[in-house]
């Protein structure tokens, strides 16, 4: 059995030559486990240290912070109360794919907790709990939730396809908030965000550590193309303030898509910078459900703005990132229209009315293509035969440009205009239905490679098709954790890491600057 | 058995009627504190009512996701549509000139009804992953609604009952005159069930029906950057 002490040897499921859904194999991944956090990282977030000693205790605690929840967020209670176990989403999600672990279906994901709602919540379940799948709140439970609940990249696929559009990723969020809350946090998310709040970035990286490898980047573009390309950090009074998922600093292949964004703002010749405050566009605090940790994160782009005095706000390549930034921030830090608090009121006074705020980086480039203002040489990518993968958070939780679908339509314009050579995936793999990479939620993690694995299964064999048919060599994708994750889990697959990149990773190889011959 | 039944359907009314309003108002009183609907998503509230609609009225999303159980929740819930319909003949009189006109086609309805159940009841059996998931209540359910449609095509098609007499019973519970009931097996069963249905309506997944229609994924906007979504406890925190 895979757990984080022994060293599993983990392989990929075989392709399957239809898309047959798997038989059900209990138990299959129980053993797959994420490190839970120490104390430290957990009180440095406000959140309980550990476990009580005492079970009775956390049982209390468990179950009173799950009634609270109830009452402040409608989709948790509704979701709870109308599912009907019609079965419509049991095959829809990848990890239950990949791995057929029965508790990977949505579903039954959201079963584990909802057996303990209607235990505590419903007359039926306190009545008949055996008649109505309600069961007591045990130490076993909770170790399930935390397992299951950290086995699910909230993707949101299944809420497409549930007809009363139940969301588990909503269920998730909940029982990950529950679990933080009596002292049983995941490692991994908990320590990022509380680097968040102490650097100002997921990676830990400090400003002047910013500042010194974005001048290096400067050289490097100077060195390769023989312009004075900028990669700005905090630049006082600059047009646009960039927000990007700090893995786009120095991460392969993030980084190219960095490059690319400098070039955009170069050949435009909008000015922008960085802030080393908010150097980070990705927002854990979505990932455990805690709303005051989402916030505060949020604020700190707020405050980054108003201090540097910029006119727009653009986020860079990120999935979630682009659906807290789209979705929430307006709610959370009041930028977007409507806020009615001083420091909101104040910035929206200092923002552009004329742009959408915040806008993607995809919205921003496509814009300028549109106006005519970048130049391409679309023959610099003919080695590249390229596909698109779609973020989950993007396609099914956000949009970009004025209509609905427009977060499928602009990625994929782009890449048209910057390369001859696009091919799309299998349709039931992309656009609302696309598959999640595998690695997102806050699974992004050594410790649940395993699952990202097998998760990844769906979405490898939607590229096996493109690649063996249309001689595709290159994934596009527009999220941090989609680049991190398929680097790390392609080569499972027969596939090289290399395939693997950004939108803006096109955009900055055909690009012309406005020095050429 | 009149007055059993006369007591019954009133207590069974009350439960439905009250214990409906509880939740409704409980579910529209919980605050929806973020922007979550599931894109793509109309940016209107015009396009929000369509999407409803095509929800409600047709199961979009359950067409997407699988088309054997589509097929058969389609049978049972436009059936049970039909033949609620085709029952209001019992509550009204003279009789609405449209219920009048869904006569014929309620008939047939019934057998949809017990088809798509049918269906709906064979996959918990037959398919795996849905056997996985189903708990007895589950099964019960279905083999509630399925002994109110096979009691009801009974008395329709084997063993008639006097249906003016039932009639006769259900105008006079409207004006609280206890009228006599048909002493009829098959009725007793088929109303006795249908009381314990609405019993049980407002504390079981029979909320769904409800629920659809507060599912934030489904009845929210798509306008996060043009409105503010801000719920009243998230409201405070901006006042620290």
């Amino acid at each position: 059995m895979a757990g984080p002490d022994s060293k599993p040897v983990i392989t990929a499921p075989a392709f399957r030559d239809y898309p047959t859904i798997p038989a059900l194999q209990p138990g299959a991944t129980e053993g797959v486990k994420c490190y839970v956090a120490n104390e430290k990282i957990q009180e440095a977030l406000g959140f309980q240290g550990k476990l009580a000693e005492n079970w009775q205790e956390t049982h209390d605690k468990a179950i009173g912070r799950m009634g609270e929840l109830l009452d402040k967020y409608r989709s948790l209670k509704v979701y709870m109360d109308a599912c009907v176990h019609c079965g419509s989403c049991t095959d829809k999600c990848h990890y239950f794919i990949g791995t057929g672990d029965p508790k990977n279906m949505p579903v039954a994901r959201q079963d584990l907790m909802r057996s303990v709602y209607r235990r505590y919540f419903t007359p039926a379940g306190k009545l008949f709990p055996s008649l109505v799948g309600a069961r007591d709140l045990t130490r076993e439970v909770l170790d399930e939730w935390y397992t299951y609940y950290w086995q699910c990249s909230e993707c949101r696929r299944c809420s497409v396809f549930c007809p009363y559009g139940i969301d588990t990723a909503e269920v998730t969020m909940a029982g990950r908030e529950i679990l933080d809350y009596v002292g049983y946090g995941q490692k991994y998310s908990n320590e990022i965000i509380g680097k968040v709040h102490k650097i100002g970035n997921n990676l830990g990286l400090p400003g002047p550590a910013l500042i010194d490898t974005l001048s290096g980047l400067e050289e490097d573009v100077k060195e390769d193309t023989g312009c004075d390309v900028r990669y700005p950090v905090d630049e006082q009074g600059a047009e646009v303030l960039l927000v990007t998922p700090s893995a786009d600093f120095f991460a392969e292949p993030h980084i190219e898509s960095t490059i690319g964004y400098g070039k955009v703002f170069h050949a435009a010749g909008i000015s922008w910078t960085f802030s080393s405050k908010a150097s980070e566009a990705g927002n854990f605090g979505m990932f455990i459900g805690n709303y005051d940790q989402l916030r505060k994160i949020a604020l700190r782009v707020r405050e980054a703005a108003l201090e540097l005095g910029v006119k727009r706000i653009v986020v860079g390549e990120c999935g979630h990132a682009w659906r807290v930034a789209y979705a929430f921030w307006n709610t959370l830090a009041g930028i977007g229209a409507g806020a009615n608090d001083p420091f909101a009121v104040e910035l929206q006074k200092q923002l552009d009315p004329r742009y959408k705020q915040p806008s993607h980086i995809c919205e921003f480039t496509w814009d300028l293509i549109q106006q005519g203002r970048l130049k391409f040489d679309k023959s610099a990518n003919d080695h590249r035969t390229i596909t698109f993968h779609d973020s989950c958070n993007v396609a099914r939780a956000s949009r970009m440009g004025d209509y609905p679908g427009g977060q499928f339509d602009i990625p994929r314009n782009i890449i048209k205009a910057v390369a001859n050579n696009f091919v799309d995936m299998a349709a039931e793999t992309i656009h609302e239905k696309t598959f999640c990479c595998g690695g997102g939620g806050g699974v992004l993690t050594d410790e649940l490679l395993d699952i990202r694995v097998k998760g990844a299964l769906p979405r490898m064999e939607a590229l096996k098709r493109v690649v063996d048919d249309h001689g595709v060599n290159f994934m596009a994708t527009i999220c941090a954790i989609c680049k991190a994750q398929f680097t790390k889990v392609v080569p499972y697959y027969g596939f090289k890491s290399s395939m693997i990149g950004g939108v803006h990773q096109l955009v900055s190889t055909a690009i012309k600057l406005g020095n050429e011959q | 058995m009149s007055v059993f039944f006369a007591l019954l359907f009133y207590a069974a009314t009350a439960v439905l009627v009250l214990g409906l309003l509880y939740k409704i108002v409980d579910f529209a009183r919980t605050p929806a504190p973020l922007s979550i609907p599931t894109t793509p998503a109309p940016t209107t509230t015009g396009g929000v009512v369509l999407r409803m609609f095509r929800e409600v009225a047709f199961f979009e999303s359950l067409f997407k996701g699988n088309l054997w159980i589509w097929m058969f929740a389609a049978a049972f819930h436009f059936g049970l549509a039909l033949v609620v319909v085709r029952h209001l003949r019992y509550f009204t009189e003279p009789v609405w000139f449209w219920v009048e006109f869904a006569q014929p086609f309620g008939m047939y309805a019934g057998f949809a009804m017990a088809a798509g159940l049918g269906g709906l009841w064979a996959r918990r059996f037959l398919v795996e992953r849905i056997r996985y998931i189903s708990t007895t209540s589950d099964h019960l359910m279905l083999a509630l609604l399925l002994i109110i449609a096979a009691t009801g095509l009974g008395m329709k098609f084997l063993m008639h009952t006097d249906i003016i007499a039932v009639k006769t019973f259900f105008l006079g519970l409207m004006r609280f005159d206890i009228q006599p009931l048909p002493e009829h097996p098959g009725l007793y069963i088929h109303l006795a069930c249908v009381a314990l249905l609405m019993i049980i309506f407002p504390f079981s997944k029979l909320l769904h029906a409800p629920g659809v229609f507060f599912s934030p994924s489904r009845n929210q906007a798509d306008n996060p950057r043009e409105v503010r979504h801000l719920s009243s406890w998230a409201a405070k925190l901006e006042k620290n």
